[in-house]
């Protein structure tokens, strides 16, 4: 299994740190020529949605990632990345991929006094940690998408398909059981398609 | 090690392979957030002008910084003076994102910095030298960058301090346990952290690049040597085109390893700014606070 983890700025690392704890491959994707047809999955880091974003565009890898994802390539994404898949946002012009039907609210907890870390209920998984830094949430899901949870009445995570998004940082924590969730998503996939 | 300082480690984890630009009002705010930077520094004066008008230089008025914190929508940071615990409170109360206890402005404590344990907002701190560094992380800082020299245009400082930081931890790295106590005593810090540094090969917290950063390939340089981000200060807007120079240094920082890409960066970004070399200047503001 290989994942490929955008590394355009932002907590890259943290991610591949992750995945390689769980006995899995990640390669850093920071220019075109590092996105390869063999990708089993995607990762989309915490960072500066802006900065990503731009970098994107101009270093053409905007396209291809957006074709991977609408052809069915599972994708999680964290934070910033949350909001590089939303189809909507509500307090910015700037929308991104836009391939999840869901509404983002950017900085939403306000600046980063409003950080905070809290244990709360993930669907299929159990209670786990949650990081938020400068974090989104999800304002409202389309019918398409599915609220996996809920933090002080604030959608925190999502799925669609075989995309996921959390607007904390699992990959802050010790905790591997949401990445280890999206790799099941990927295995899942990587199964039907030999079948 | 309480919640706080951990989320604000966390915050700089997200900054991480990002350009932090010196800005000095909203439109250069909003012209930094445009060509990719992950957060702006909101200072009156940018250190080659306060290198230029001499006198006593402090934190910004909170009016001006209040005017690029709604102007973007990135996170903002701002100085203060080494040692001044009122700047540090009356930054926090206008929520800054990060405050940098800087040698830039004149310092206000020549024996004390501040204990940043207090506060819940985060700082950053410069360091010449592993010692400096994890004495500025036992008294609360959650991000480090080098001093370099700022508002010199001139990279030797950073490439001087970020090459000695490296190599001191790669020297502590291959040390016996036992000889860790004297290498603390050396240092002048804490034992564990220390030891923390023996154990993983790296500071606790994100370490970036600062101080006379002025191209593409300088930013280039300054990941190659082991940082984790570059702050840019007179760099961009002492520049002859500052949008394309900022552009071009962001996209450097992410692909360092690229000398093709980093070629075509470089490619007709106007004038530079002119800089001092470091025998021309009278100031060494790297040796503020130690």
């Amino acid at each position: 299994m290989k994942i490929g983890v955008l590394a355009l700025q932002g907590a890259f690392a943290e991610h591949l740190s992750s995945l390689s704890r769980l006995g899995v491959t990640g390669v850093e994707l920071r220019q075109r020529a590092d996105i390869t047809p063999d990708l089993d999955g995607l990762v989309l880091p915490g960072g500066e949605s802006t900065v990503m974003g731009k970098l994107l565009r101009e270093l053409d890898m905007f396209a291809p990632l957006k074709t991977m994802i609408q052809g069915g390539m599972p994708v999680f994404s964290t934070c910033a990345g949350l909001i590089l898949l939303a189809a909507r946002a509500d307090n910015q012009e700037k929308t991104y991929f836009e391939v999840m039907d869901i509404t983002v609210r950017r900085n939403a907890y306000g600046r980063q006094l409003g950080s905070f870390s809290t244990q709360a209920e993930f669907a299929g998984i159990g209670v786990i940690p949650m990081i938020f830094i400068r974090a989104p949430y999800i304002s409202a899901v389309g019918p398409q998408a599915q609220i996996l949870a809920v933090v002080d009445g604030h959608i925190v995570a999502a799925r669609q398909d075989a995309m996921l998004c959390t607007a904390f940082h699992p990959e802050l924590s010790s905790d591997l059981r949401v990445h280890d969730y999206f790799l099941r998503t990927v295995a899942g996939r990587a199964a039907g398609n030999a079948a | 090690m309480s919640d706080r300082y951990e989320l604000n480690k966390n915050l700089a984890q997200m900054l991480k392979g990002g350009v932090i630009m010196d800005v000095s009002s909203p439109e250069q705010a909003k012209i930094a957030e445009a060509a990719g930077a992950c957060a702006v520094m909101a200072l009156e004066r940018i250190p080659a002008d306060i290198r230029a008008a001499g006198g006593v230089s402090r934190m910004s008025d909170p009016t001006m910084i209040r005017g690029i914190q709604k102007a973007v929508s990135i996170p903002v940071m701002a100085k203060v003076r080494i040692g001044h615990i009122a700047e540090a409170q009356i930054l926090q109360a206008i929520e800054i994102d990060y405050i940098d206890e800087s040698e830039v402005l004149s310092p206000a404590d020549d024996t004390y910095h501040i204990d940043k344990t207090c506060f819940d907002v985060p700082f950053v701190c410069g360091a010449k030298d592993l010692g400096e560094a994890l004495r500025r992380i036992s008294e609360g800082a959650s991000m480090i960058r080098t001093k370099g020299e700022p508002g010199t245009g001139d990279v030797i400082q950073a490439v001087r301090h970020m090459r000695l930081i490296m190599s001191e931890m790669r020297r502590l790295q291959s040390m016996r346990d036992d000889e860790l106590y004297q290498a603390a005593k050396e240092h002048r810090c804490d034992y564990d952290l220390v030891k923390y540094v023996h154990d993983n090969g790296k500071l606790p917290v994100v370490n970036f690049a600062a101080g006379g950063i002025a191209t593409p390939a300088d930013a280039a340089l300054m990941m190659l040597l082991g940082a984790e981000g570059v702050f840019v200060g007179s760099g961009i807007f002492k520049s002859g085109n500052p949008a394309k120079r900022a552009a071009a240094i962001v996209k450097a920082v992410t692909n360092y390893r690229d000398p093709k890409m980093l070629a075509e960066l470089s490619e007709d970004l106007g004038e530079a700014m002119v800089g001092i070399n470091e025998q021309e200047i009278a100031l060494l503001m790297a040796e503020r606070g130690k």
